[in-house]
């Protein structure tokens, strides 16, 4: 269908737009346009090409073929600076900011003639007061970027934008690193541009957010358009369908049969770190072939018991028993070696070295068991990598591509592969699923469920109730570093749960 | 103790400090700009020995002094031109690349030198700058001696400090190259070209750093020797951590290596140095410094992007 355009015609025009890399194709083909005023929501997968899309709009990349055009300019291919002088704007999904700069220094950044003497940081400074107050964006001009929250520092990157009098704001995941309330803040802020006359590409896999703030839906899966709808005229399910190709069905676990107790923690308390609260005195029990999912509020001891069950953390009292018996020195190798196998909280920081390749990071935990002699089983590994990839469907050129090209849910296939072919007794899953999209979101809750029914007993560590709620056999919920009693499925409702997250009850119970 | 305080008294002790330090100033900045836009100048070395030969050569050719502190400036960016090719737009490694620069500027240096004076056995001296007469301040009591008496290319020292520091800090390029050594993403995603920043800084700098080597053979001596540099480059890369990559603590820094190098020259020449081996002595600064440099430089903010190479469309 036609999209809406004004007498001006569209504000933006994007025809037959491709992009390879290596065997690659990102984009394939895309067109695509906007009119004024309004907010064209781009839906895909990760790794569907809207990133590389929007890099190309903005002139990060060259495209290997079509055109874009602004207010009926063509613009320059490869030009970010062209792309920002017709009035387009970029907030990143990963900023692009200058640390050791205050907030005005980066507004500043590339708008006066290098070569002028004075920086204008007089003029900027009412140019910005004035946008904050028109947009609902605060934030203190002279405080440095280092000092500053997530959320303050996308008002600053919205803020760029604006400062250039953008007409056009491309908006990548821009919820991804949110709170509830600062997204609604965001939401706030763009109604307000709107209302202005300004015109959005908003970037997402949230479908409850493309549903609230968009006039229209792009589906975009595997680098093609494959879908163009009305926001009115659609709902989640249908775009759901479309963003994953097929009907996507939640999944819902048969009935756990809990076997014998693979893991056991009695009195065990660790040290504090810093802000975050050790364990106090916990006792636990993970059981073959059942999920224990772990409810609380983020910094509630989860990252103690994540690190503790990885090897990463001794504790400070108490014993901590696998397949009944104490290992003597516990470390992250002694934890691999006794079958644990661990899905980061982190999949860049702690999961993943971002440049090595697919195989180097795939054999990082058993280099050692599969080298021959002292020598790296190079072959073997790009075996095992190969294989990781057809099983797990991670979307990339080849094993030899390094993992930083991924996309977070490719990337997260490949570590989920990496710990499943290794077989592991237990599986420690710490928010297995952050940030990633739907399809990509079953696919691991149900490989999750998988190895569960072979037998495995999974510690499922998550912030979203819904998910501990639809995959645990058997719930526990952390509070300052102590857990509840174990509450078995469909015994407590999300509002008593959250009462203990509240840390209520743990008094009695203790 | 005695002898350290009639030390610390002379106006020659003073005067010392401002002429040692000069030639690190200029090369300090120097590297310092080419950090600051996120590029580790290992060339830093060579490109002072060559810029001590080419703008003393300059000279003995028949150009005026000043010509050949522009001679040498120019020769410095030429090596910074070639070092900022292949370590900005090519990307590769920043330390085999400096490495690279130092031993060809050095090399193409010794070889010109032998080329332009083939039977020479001591170089031939030419008419270094003279101490600048300061109306007033230069005929001061004790202070005139101490700290008036230096030649314009010492007060130019101070004078490329300062400019440093008021384009790092004051000026739209200056934002720009401060962002570029941070995050170069940042500087792209505002229209700006990080090569050319980073290109810039690095032919800039190069070139003070070849009019710091300049100093040496116009200005502290007359001559051009082998191994007149003597690992003052080195010196200046740490001069810039020291000073957390701020112009005004890397001027200190240079000023209180070269009180230090001043006052071992002198002690070696009391009792003290009938005694101890002057090797000691030699040593001093260089202890002091590493000393000064684990105690200033802990908390110092290294700029985020320096030696990372940026590849536009690399994600």
């Amino acid at each position: 269908m036609p999209p809406e355009t004004t007498a001006q015609g569209p504000v933006l025009r994007l025809s037959g737009i491709t992009k390879r890399f290596g065997q690659l194709t990102a984009n394939d083909g895309i067109s695509l346009s906007l009119a004024r005023g309004e907010v064209v929501a781009l839906l895909g997968e990760n790794g569907a090409g809207k990133t590389t899309l929007m890099n190309i709009l903005f002139g990060h990349y060259t495209a290997d073929a079509g055109t874009v055009e602004v207010m009926g300019q063509t613009l320059p291919p490869g030009q970010p600076g062209a792309a920002l002088n017709a009035g387009v704007g970029m907030v990143h999904q990963h900023f692009t900011l200058a640390d050791n700069l205050t907030v005005l220094d980066n507004v500043l950044l590339g708008t006066r003639p290098l070569l002028s003497l004075s920086p204008g940081r007089g003029a900027a400074r009412r140019k910005l007061a004035q946008l904050a107050q028109d947009f609902g964006l605060a934030v203190d001009p002279d405080a440095r970027i280092a000092a500053l929250s997530v959320g303050e520092r996308q008002r600053v990157e919205i803020l760029k934008a604006l400062f250039r009098d953008a007409r056009i704001l491309i908006l990548d995941e821009p919820t991804a690193v949110l709170t509830p309330q600062e997204a609604d803040a965001l939401f706030d802020t763009l109604r307000r541009m709107l209302a202005q006359g300004l015109s959005v590409i908003f970037i997402s896999h949230k479908l409850h957010e493309v549903m609230a703030i968009s006039s229209r839906v792009l589906v975009l899966r595997h680098g093609k358009l494959v879908g163009e709808t009305a926001t009115d005229a659609t709902d989640r399910h249908q775009l759901a369908t479309m963003m994953v190709g097929a009907e996507i069905t939640a999944p819902a676990p048969a009935e756990a049969r809990p076997g014998e107790t693979l893991l056991k923690l009695d009195n065990v308390s660790t040290a504090r770190q810093g802000n975050r609260p050790g364990l106090q005195d916990v006792a636990l029990d993970l059981r073959a072939g059942q999920i224990l999912g772990l409810a609380g509020v983020s910094g509630n001891g989860q990252g103690a018991l994540a690190d503790l069950l990885s090897g990463l953390e001794s504790p400070t009292q108490g014993t901590l028993t696998l397949a009944d018996k104490r290992p003597d020195a516990w470390s992250p190798r002694t934890a691999v070696a006794l079958g644990i196998g661990r899905i980061p909280e982190d999949r860049h920081k702690t999961g993943t070295i971002a440049d090595f390749t697919l195989t180097e990071n795939t054999v990082l935990e058993n280099y050692a068991t599969t080298a021959r002699g002292g020598w790296m089983n190079w072959r073997a590994a790009r075996t095992a990598t190969d294989a990781i990839i057809d099983k797990y469907d991670v979307r990339c050129p080849g094993p030899d591509t390094r993992i930083r090209l991924l996309s977070g849910g490719n990337m997260q296939k490949l570590i989920l592969g990496r710990v499943l072919e290794a077989a592991p007794r237990i599986i420690l899953a710490n928010q297995p699923v952050r940030g990633l999209d739907i399809g990509a979101v079953t696919y691991v809750q149900e490989q999750l469920i998988a190895a569960r029914d072979a037998g495995a007993a999974v510690l499922l560590i998550s912030e979203d109730l819904d998910e501990i709620l639809t995959l645990s056999d058997s719930i526990r919920v952390i509070s300052e570093g102590r857990l509840s009693p174990e509450f078995p499925r469909g015994t407590k409702t999300p509002t008593e749960l959250g009462q203990w997250m509240a840390g209520q009850g743990f008094d009695h119970a203790a | 103790m005695t002898e350290i305080a009639d030390i610390l008294i002379s106006a020659s002790f003073w005067a010392a400090i401002l002429r040692i330090a000069s030639p690190l100033i200029f090369a300090t900045m120097g590297e310092l700009i080419c950090e600051r836009a996120g590029v580790l100048n290992l060339g830093i070395e060579g490109i002072m020995v060559f810029g001590a030969f080419a703008g003393w050569m300059a000279v003995y050719a028949g150009l005026p002094l000043w010509g050949g502190v522009a001679v040498a400036m120019l020769g410095g960016m030429a090596f910074g031109a070639l070092h900022g090719l292949l370590t900005v737009p090519f990307g590769l490694s920043q330390h085999v690349v400096g490495l690279g620069i130092t031993m060809l500027a050095t090399a193409a240096a010794y070889y010109a030198y032998r080329l332009a004076l083939p039977q020479v056995t001591n170089p031939p001296r030419i008419t270094p700058f003279q101490p600048l007469h300061i109306p007033v301040l230069s005929n001061l009591p004790w202070l005139g001696q101490a700290l008036f008496s230096q030649t314009a290319l010492t007060w130019a020292g101070f004078a490329a400090a300062g400019a440093t520091a008021l384009v790092l800090f004051r000026t739209p390029l200056g934002l720009a190259v401060r962002a570029a050594g941070e995050n170069p993403q940042a500087v792209e995603a505002q229209g700006l070209s990080v090569t050319a920043i980073r290109m810039g800084a690095v032919i800039v700098g190069s070139g003070l750093m070849a009019v710091g080597g300049a100093f040496l053979t116009m200005s502290a001596f007359s001559s051009f020797f082998f191994e007149m540099v003597n690992g003052r480059g080195w010196i200046c890369i740490a001069l810039v951590v020291f000073g957390a990559w701020k112009p005004g603590k890397a001027l200190l820094g240079a000023l209180l290596f070269a009180g230090f190098d001043a006052l071992q020259i002198r002690l070696q020449q009391t009792g003290l140095g009938q005694v101890v081996p002057y090797q000691v002595f030699l040593m001093i600064p260089y202890l002091l410094s590493i000393l000064a440099l684990i105690a200033m430089s802990r908390r110092a903010e290294v700029p985020a992007a320096l030696m990372t190479p940026f590849n536009r469309g690399d994600r």
